[in-house]
């Protein structure tokens, strides 16, 4: 049953902690999205300096992650929650983890951006954007599921990883052929290689995210396999003989 | 001086009983006392107190009973060792079921039914005699004893009640004269002493302080070794503590039902969950 | 919500002074309240004092080893030369009417009440018993004495120290049944409950816990229905009559100290009148050591 539409609480400034706790989580998810985005649009449009800003403001989200952490273990200790209420926070601590994490790798992601910007361009980037534009939408509709203790969404965002995976795949492939057509790709095909790892590794605590909402809000676990669509650990490509 | 008395009841059940885990949270499916159907009146004129209840107390585990002020917790658990049949007018009806017999029926000896589903009540009640007399009073209702065979029955009791220590050199002296939380243990040792199989605990520690109340709790965790507990309880957190299984009690309802961790981190009833998060209107 | 209601909870300065006005009124009042209850204490602890203070001067002049040992004497008055009489004989009736009136009376009281507290409750029947306990606990005593008079005086053809008993013991056992019952009253049902809940029958939860844990509380109301029943005259002058020899027989007139009191203060002779004093002075200090006594028991209880 959705916290949201349960009578409120006895104790009403429970309910205000508790409601700040969400919002504590929109916001630092909102700063990730922000990042993630920022992260992706330096890299397509070479601008060392959005990648720049995007590496200083990772400061930001490790401070809130450290304060969401303090505010649910005041939260544990003194109102002693159960049920949807210690679901919810739990969700939020770990939430916060995969956020952080989240955005390291869009730090991460500029920082190559800011060397990838020195070398010479080749291929279309394409495939970043589409990929930068589906995490981006996972990231967000996960966040939103939990604001919202939308099942649904969470359970949507938790099945469309898939996609992800496929569109990695394929920028796998593609600069691997591109570092075998001219070994001056190399250095840029592998930086932009990690990028799109860390896109996708962000796709993967996206779900995690999605995972942990429904766990919140329904008290189960996803019990099923996840479809995954990250072929690349098999991939091979072979040079032209 | 420590060995305990051979009683083989207690420790056949004993050795076995320790192999129960609580962290296992599968339950015993062997339940010690089925109640079914159960529909208790307070009084000819007055509504239902209790409402068509289902539910098994599985065999050496704890069944903690929870939910708001006159939702029939309490009125279940006296009905468990019958003692509303004290107050003419009061009735039950529908079956509760232990050792295949239903203990509602009128060929129960009621007296002997009490003494194989004991109760500790919410306050410390001592009987005005010594601590010895205390728990010999019980004992001498069901059995005949020697002096020596008293004696160590009555230290065997006070032992398992972890209350030996404290009064061993003074059995002879009132009762009256204990700490509350000591009282309440001598009150649960003198219902050990009668050797039940069941211990109803009827909010037993909402008298005590923080530190008495963690020493019963620990104690009622030693105890389910050897005998099945059913437990009511205001405090939420206390259930949590000390239960296997938790029921959730709503209007005379039996709500919902579950392993303790399932019931505090996941509860199915929306009822359940306002409960227990503190959001009743 | 409060737009209607518009209640500061910071006083403004006229109702701060109006607060003031008002306690200045409450202090006045507490104080007049309380100088009527102190007149009120004044007035009747001068009367008891000087009750106490008469008895006890007028009392103890005769006061001596032959008001105790000795049987009553005709008058000495003119004639110093006559041996001086007592009140034995009405001192040993007393104690052997008031003894046997306790040792029927309790019983029947203790079971009456008991029955009361444990059993019938609230029922239609019990309520019944209760009104009429209630009745004879406050019934004039010379109308027990003239009912003893009837059914047991007239039949077996006079004045009897058993009859006397008798008329003492129906005044003894509304007092048990009451002080009974409400001890058992207290006795917090829990502790019933504790008991049965061993598997104890009703009879042994009576017996054995709810009567030890009353123990001390019924043991002072027999106390103070023992002290009452030293008093009483009026019951006795229709049953025992009074007798002016030492007599141990029941079935015979039997003095008592309250009746011998009586008699011998309307004797209209000085020295009879000093032994009556005496006789007064007695019988309260012993209805006072009762008294006390069972304060002390019902302290230890608390």
């Amino acid at each position: 049953m959705p916290a949201n539409d349960l009578p409120p609480h006895v104790v009403s400034s429970y309910d205000q902690e508790l409601r700040r706790l969400r919002e504590m989580i929109a916001r630092m998810g909102g700063l990730v999205e922000r990042q993630v985005a920022e992260a992706t649009e330096a890299l397509i449009r070479r601008d060392t300096d959005l990648a720049a800003e995007v590496v200083g403001r990772d400061n930001e989200i490790d401070a809130l992650e450290a304060e969401i952490e303090q505010f649910c273990v005041r939260l544990l200790a003194l109102r002693q929650p159960v049920a949807g209420d210690l679901r919810l926070i739990v969700a939020c601590m770990k939430i916060s983890q995969d956020l952080e994490r989240i955005g390291d790798y869009a730090r991460n992601a500029a920082k190559r951006a800011i060397v990838i910007a020195g070398q010479p361009p080749f291929g279309s980037l394409n495939g970043f954007s589409r990929m930068a534009r589906l995490v981006q939408q996972n990231l967000k509709d996960a966040i939103d599921a939990l604001v919202t203790d939308d099942v649904q969404k969470a359970d949507q965002v938790w099945a469309a990883d898939e996609s992800v995976d496929d569109i990695y795949t394929g920028i796998f492939r593609e600069l691997l052929t591109f570092m075998m057509e001219d070994p001056r790709n190399i250095t840029a095909a592998t930086h932009l290689l990690f990028v799109a790892k860390n896109l996708e590794r962000i796709g993967d605590h996206a779900t995690n995210i999605a995972e942990r909402v429904h766990y919140a809000v329904v008290g189960e676990t996803l019990k099923e396999e996840r479809p995954k669509g990250d072929n690349s650990a098999y991939t091979v490509v072979r040079t032209p003989e | 001086m420590n060995d305990q008395p051979s009683i083989p009841v207690a420790e056949l059940t004993g050795s076995f009983g320790g192999l129960q885990a609580r962290s296992n949270a599968q339950l015993n499916s062997v339940a010690r006392i089925s109640v079914r159907n159960l529909d208790f009146y307070y009084g000819p004129h007055l509504p239902k107190a209790l409402k068509g209840i289902n539910l098994d107390f599985p065999d050496r585990q704890v069944t903690g009973m929870i939910g708001p002020s006159g939702c029939g917790k309490s009125t279940l658990l006296r009905v468990l060792n019958r003692m509303y049949s004290l107050y003419p007018g009061q009735r039950a009806e529908g079956e509760v079921i232990m050792d295949g017999r239903n203990l509602l029926s009128p060929d129960i000896d009621i007296n002997e039914l009490r003494s194989k589903v004991g109760m500790v009540f919410q306050k410390p009640t001592p009987f005005p005699m010594t601590i010895y007399e205390n728990i010999a009073f019980g004992v001498r209702l069901h059995e005949k004893l020697s002096k020596k065979q008293m004696d160590e029955r009555v230290e065997w009791a006070l032992t398992r009640a972890a209350l030996w220590n404290e009064v061993k050199d003074r059995l002879q002296s009132s009762a009256m004269g204990l700490s509350g939380g000591q009282q309440q243990r001598l009150c649960i040792a003198r219902t050990i002493a009668v050797r039940p199989e069941v211990i109803l605990f009827d909010e037993p520690t909402s008298a005590l302080d923080p530190i008495s109340t963690l020493k019963i709790e620990e104690l009622i965790d030693e105890l389910k070794r050897d005998f099945t507990i059913v437990i009511v309880t205001h405090n939420m957190q206390q259930a949590a503590r000390c239960a296997d299984q938790v029921a959730f009690f709503y209007l005379g309802e039996l709500i919902e039902v579950a392993p303790a961790a399932q019931l505090f981190t996941a509860p199915k009833h929306p009822k359940t969950q306002e409960y227990i998060t503190g959001r009743f209107g | 919500m409060s737009a209607v209601i518009s209640i500061s909870s910071v006083l403004s300065p006229e109702e701060a002074a109006m607060k003031r006005r008002l306690g200045r009124r409450r202090r006045l009042i507490d104080n007049l309240v309380r100088a009527f209850c102190l007149l009120a204490t004044g007035v009747g602890l001068f009367f008891l004092a000087s009750i106490m203070l008469t008895l006890l001067w007028r009392g103890i002049v005769a006061l001596d080893w032959t008001v105790l040992t000795a049987e009553f004497q005709p008058t000495r008055y003119g004639d110093d030369s006559l041996p001086k009489g007592g009140l034995a004989h009405a001192i040993v009736g007393s104690l052997i009417q008031t003894f046997i009136a306790t040792a029927i009376g309790t019983p029947i009281g203790l079971l009456v009440g008991t029955y009361l507290a444990e059993y019938a409750r609230d029922s239609k029947f019990g309520l019944a018993v209760r009104f009429i306990s209630d009745i004879l606990l406050s019934a004039p005593s010379v109308l027990i004495g003239l009912f003893i008079y009837q059914v047991v005086v007239l039949p077996t053809g006079g004045f009897s120290g058993m009859a006397g008993a008798l008329a003492l013991a129906i005044i003894v056992i509304p007092v048990v049944v009451r002080t009974t019952e409400d001890m058992l009253q207290l006795i917090p049902n829990t502790l019933r409950e504790a008991v049965v809940a061993l598997g104890a029958p009703k009879w042994k939860m009576i017996t054995l816990v709810a009567w030890r844990a009353a123990l001390s509380g019924i043991l002072t109301g027999v106390l103070l229905a023992f002290a009452r029943i030293m008093g009483e005259t009026a019951p006795l002058l229709l049953t025992s009559f009074g007798n002016n020899v030492l007599s141990t027989d029941l079935t015979r007139a039997m003095a008592s100290l309250p009746v011998s009191i009586y008699q011998q203060a309307n004797s209209g002779f000085p020295d009879l009148i000093e032994i009556a004093w005496s006789g007064a002075l007695l019988v309260t200090l012993g209805v006072l050591i009762i008294n006390i006594i069972a304060r002390v028991l019902l302290r230890k209880r608390h």
